[in-house]
């Protein structure tokens, strides 16, 4: 029959395509360790919280790969509010983000975008510089940290840069990261004026645990007479990385948002975004919605 | 007083709450081997040479192709068409054409990647249009695996009477039936040479005559048992044979125990699914709505051999007229054979296909005749003494106007339907509504003579100690069927709950109670150890008068009776119930022993600004007999409109050359807690004269009911018709924006 269970062997038996015995784990002490370590070993994958890592580690193809396990670096941990914005350590979780107060109250989209990652589970793991620096098209976060100009802080045994959010992502799964160059710090700077008009939308295929096929956030100030002010508008999942709507911005940026106005911002969002038909959804859909998601918040809907 | 009727607690519930049960992969077994499968890269074509990289320690593992089967290269089902593992020929992509087994996982997962194999590649037969076009004959000689016909009256007079026909054309997907547990299953070889199999299953006696054939031993030399299995729905009823025949011809040839386990990756590529359908109507019905003709073609996508599919299709073509008395119809169904992985039983098992295009057609003949849906159900429904399209005369314990007039009344269906009219008349809102009905049918157990071909054996023992055992092949697989059997056994006994046990199904211990399919559980296989409790309790009344109310006394009645004996066993056999009768050959007469009924009321509503559909609401009436454990009932009823919810809404299986593009849950989408609506449900029990006590087939039949009403709410909501499942946010867009990009 059934023999007993031997829980040791069980425990080093386990898992499924992924090989705990090929694999090599370096695990720094601290973020000076971190840099060093990782500049030495430039091809090493470097593990936050692990969530999509852990996907790619159980199909097998990370059998043969370092990583660098970032995980336990407490000083990269925590969000430190000041004055003028948040710092954010790149290991903070979308659940300490979302509710964060200094967020809550001043960089609201930023708080809903953690909160729609994933599920409760995941939100707990995952990580805001895991999420950057793993640069899913379809990365929640980026819309919201887009249109309220994050800067990215890296460090390398090179010495430190200060990125601007949208020139960190190079492509799909591809960031402007040097071999050996880690995530430090996110800065968020609270806008000066509260928005008249905020929105964060995320179009996934259930409730809960769903990729985005689109995901907008937007800012808005208006001045006398319904002139825009301001206009900062992102779209994630309909491009290679997240897109600000340069075109769509310009044409509002200044001017009244007249209905006649409203329509021709939305045509121009064709310039803005490039969706494409993929597994998730189709091209049509991903324009379509996008465009009724900016026609619904210039329109004040 | 009485288990029977009340929610009697789940025997397997402390364990599985606490993690402590263990699946087939949570055993280590000494000097086990882990096996893997190299599967044709290919849909279709001929295995020219395969060849083994000679720098790979190829001495650590053990191989086996078609050579090495001792016995005969098929699974047994319906038909042996299908080999355990490729002699020459490919007719589907996920083909098993090698076994490799090795002491380490990864090894053996490594191992897969150092094999060349050459093929000479044919064109594929992909679609149901090109199977019958004879693209290719993948099977002798045109491409169908079963072919069943169904005529009742004439529909020529019945199309002559008809003041409006309608027609209608309705395509379904694949679906995965996506239980927690993926597939596994162990083999080893005992001392005596007598080889075991174990793992995740529905059916063991199924894989008992697999390993028979496979192996060619006899019976007796091989035994099947059931590990706890984390949900099934159809999806292991017949795959874990394959499963098993593959463990236990590495475990034969290595002469060590060997495991294999698929990861969900390869469980959602490789094994069944519910079969793709094309549906076609065409309906004439009388200007006050009567149905006088129903002429419908039913064709089902088998995949690339016969597996399920005959029975699959006839109980699908049965079922395709809908829950309505039509004196004129005529059913035309084929399954036939596509260079895509075997399709197989899914919870409906060809139903809520067959199932889907008779409601949704029901919606558009109400709209032609402008008619209300409900009304035009109500002209129509079966009523006792209705005869169905087989001509089964119903008799007794008919639920479908019940059912209809429950579901309608409890959701206020008039109401609903006006209120979300007023809604959508609102621009500023910022979804649309509708509220849509349907009303099912469900044959409870095999179909036709299947329980009789089957025989079924199953019963209780009085053990030795004075245990009381339920003895069945029929396996828990998370619906609940121990805890059922055991309270069928209490009652019937008239002993408490508390002291029946149930035997988990091992083919050395219970009898052939038949597959754990076809909701033939509680009502086929429940009848059986009713049956044999009864017989019990006579002859311990017999013996000792009144049976014991207390342990103690019991006890010393127990060992009175077997009076070293050592136990006592009884098995009842399958009776057919007086008065039925099934010509197979002519697909007439009583297709199943009792149906059981259900309507839904789907409420939704769709985003405007980006054609997410959420259900509101799900009320729904159930007619089912006897609920034997009513929360039991309430959960099976749930979960089944979840799941057609999922096959109506966001379940999207993607092929390519016949292979699963999505095969896991980050793409495959299955809703969520979040995504499932509340629901009201109301269990009408109107008792089955051979069910046991009273109950008819329940597993399938919530199935039956989602869909076409989630289609019906959407044509409220959106104005369009969707005839296609799933219905994608994607789909509502294009039919919404036909005319832009």
């Amino acid at each position: 029959m059934f023999p007993k269970e031997h829980s040791l062997r069980f425990a080093q038996l386990g898992g499924m395509r992924g090989d705990p015995f090929g694999m090599k784990v370096l695990r720094p002490a601290g973020p000076a360790e971190a840099v060093r370590l990782y500049s030495q070993n430039p091809e090493a994958l470097p593990l936050a919280g692990g969530t999509d890592l852990m996907v790619a580690w159980n199909s097998g193809r990370l059998n043969s790969r370092t990583m660098l396990d970032l995980s336990r670096l407490k000083e990269w941990r925590g969000i430190e509010a000041t004055q003028d914005g948040v710092r954010i350590g790149p290991l903070a979780t979308h659940c300490e983000i979302e509710s964060h107060p200094a967020i809550l109250k001043r960089l609201p989209l930023l708080a809903e975008a953690c909160s729609s990652v994933g599920a409760v589970q995941i939100r707990h793991r995952g990580t805001i510089g895991g999420n950057i620096a793993n640069a899913s098209p379809a990365g929640d976060s980026f819309p919201a940290l887009a249109v309220y100009e994050a800067f990215v802080h890296t460090v390398s045994q090179e010495g430190r840069r200060s990125l601007p959010i949208l020139e960190l992502f190079a492509g799909v799964k591809k960031t402007a990261l040097k071999p050996g160059e880690l995530i430090e710090r996110i800065d968020v700077r609270f806008p000066a004026e509260p928005p008249d008009r905020q929105v964060l939308r995320k179009v996934g295929s259930r409730q809960a645990q769903t990729l985005s096929k689109t995901v907008g956030a937007g800012l808005l100030w208006l001045g006398r007479g319904g002139v825009v002010l301001e206009l900062r508008f992102a779209f994630g999942s309909v491009a290679p990385t997240v897109k600000r709507l340069k075109a769509v911005e310009a044409a509002v940026n200044g001017r009244k948002l007249t209905a006649e106005l409203i329509e021709r911002a939305c045509a121009l969002l064709a310039e803005d975004i490039s969706p494409i038909d993929d597994i998730r959804s189709t091209r049509q859909y991903r324009m379509v919605v996008s465009r009724n998601i900016l026609r619904a918040f210039l329109a004040g809907a | 007083m009485g288990a029977v009727g009340t929610n009697a607690i789940r025997l397997e519930g402390a364990e599985k709450l606490c993690g402590r049960t263990k699946f087939i992969d949570d055993y280590t077994f000494e000097d086990c081997l882990y096996g893997v499968t190299l599967r044709a890269a290919i849909p279709y074509g001929r295995v020219k040479r395969i060849s083994l990289d000679p720098n790979f320690p190829w001495d650590e593992c053990t191989v086996v192709t078609a050579k090495d089967i001792p016995g005969k290269n098929f699974i047994a089902a319906i038909e042996n068409d299908q080999p355990a593992l490729v002699e020459e020929n490919v007719l589907h992509p996920m083909q098993a054409l090698l076994l490799v087994a090795h002491p380490s996982r990864q090894k053996a997962y490594e191992a897969l990647g150092r094999i060349e194999v050459e093929y000479e590649e044919l064109e594929p037969v992909l679609t149901i249009e090109d199977s019958l076009a004879l693209k290719a004959v993948l099977r002798e000689p045109d491409n169908v695996f079963k072919d069943v016909r169904i005529d009742k009256g004439d529909i020529t007079s019945g199309f002559a009477a008809a003041d409006v026909v309608v027609e209608g054309e309705y395509r379904l997907p694949h679906q995965e039936q996506a239980y927690i547990e993926p597939n596994g299953m162990a083999a080893w070889l005992e001392k005596d040479g007598a080889l075991i199999a174990a793992g995740s299953m529905q059916c063991p006696y199924y894989v008992h005559k697999a390993l028979l054939h496979v192996l060619g031993l006899p019976a007796e030399k091989v035994r099947v048992i059931q590990a706890a299995t984390g949900g099934a729905f159809g999806g292991k009823e017949d795959y874990p044979s394959m499963l098993a025949a593959h463990a236990a011809l590495l475990a034969w040839k290595s002469k060590r125990p060997v495991k294999v386990i698929y990861d969900r990756l390869e469980d959602m590529a490789s094994t069944t699914k519910r079969h793709p359908a094309l549906i076609r109507h065409r309906t004439g019905v009388t200007r006050d709505g009567r149905l006088s003709a129903q002429d419908i073609e039913v064709l089902f996508d088998g995949g690339a051999y016969s597996t399920m599919s005959p029975v699959v299709l006839t109980r699908g073509a049965i079922h395709a007229s809908g829950a309505y008395a039509c004196p004129n119809v005529r059913i035309r169904a084929k399954a036939v054979a596509t260079n895509s992985p075997p399709n197989g039983a899914f919870r409906g098992f060809g139903v809520p296909q067959t199932m889907f295009a008779a409601e949704l057609h029901m919606d558009r003949i109400a709209e032609a005749l402008r008619m209300d849906p409900l009304e035009l159900r109500r002209r129509n429904v079966l009523k006792e003494g209705s005869s169905t399209a087989t001509g089964q005369v119903l008799r007794r314990s008919v639920g479908a106007c019940d059912v209809l007039e429950a579901c309608a009344k409890k959701g206020r269906y008039a109401k609903k339907v006006k209120e979300c009219a007023a809604w959508n008349r609102k621009a500023k809102n910022a979804t649309w509504r509708g509220a849509g009905l349907a009303l099912a049918y469900h044959g409870g157990g095999f179909t036709g003579g299947g329980e009789d071909f089957y025989a079924s054996r199953a019963g209780v023992a009085l053990e030795a100690d004075g245990a009381i055992r339920v003895l069945s092949a029929s396996t828990e697989m998370g619906q609940g069927a121990s805890t059922v059997f055991a309270q069928i056994a209490a009652d019937a006994l008239g002993v408490p709950f508390g002291w029946v046990s149930v035997q988990t199904p091992d083919t050395a211990k219970v009898p052939n109670s038949g597959p754990t399919v076809a909701s033939r559980t509680t009502m086929i296989v429940g009848r059986l150890v009713e049956r044999a409790a009864r017989r019990l309790k006579a002859e311990l009344e017999e013996a000792s008068g009144r049976i014991p109310k207390t342990r103690p006394l019991w006890l010393k009645a127990a060992r009175k009776f077997l009076a070293g004996r050592g136990r006592r066993e009884i098995i009842s056999q399958y009776e057919r119930p007086p008065g039925i009768h099934w010509d197979d050959k002519a697909c007439r007469g009583d297709a199943y022993g009792a149906f059981a009924y259900a309507a839904a009321l789907v409420e939704l509503e769709v985003d405007k600004t980006t054609y997410e559909v959420r259900v509101r609401k799900v009320v729904t009436a159930h007619e089912i007999g006897r609920a034997v454990h009513p929360l039991f009932a309430e959960g099976q009823i749930i979960g089944g409109i979840a799941q057609g919810l999922g096959y109506a809404l966001c379940e999207n299986a993607v092929y390519k050359r016949g292979v699963m593009q999505n095969p896991h849950f980050t793409d495959y989408i299955i809703p969520t807690a979040l995504d499932v609506p509340p629901m009201e449900v109301l269990i009408l029990e109107k008792p089955y004269d051979y069910g046991a006590f009273g109950s008819k087939g329940l597993g399938e039949l919530p199935m039956d009911v989602p869909a076409p009403a989630a289609a019906a709410a959407l044509r409220q909501a959106t104005g369009k018709w969707f005839f296609d499942l799933p219905i994608l946010p994607e789909k509502i867009c294009k039919a919404l924006h036909e005319d832009h990009i």
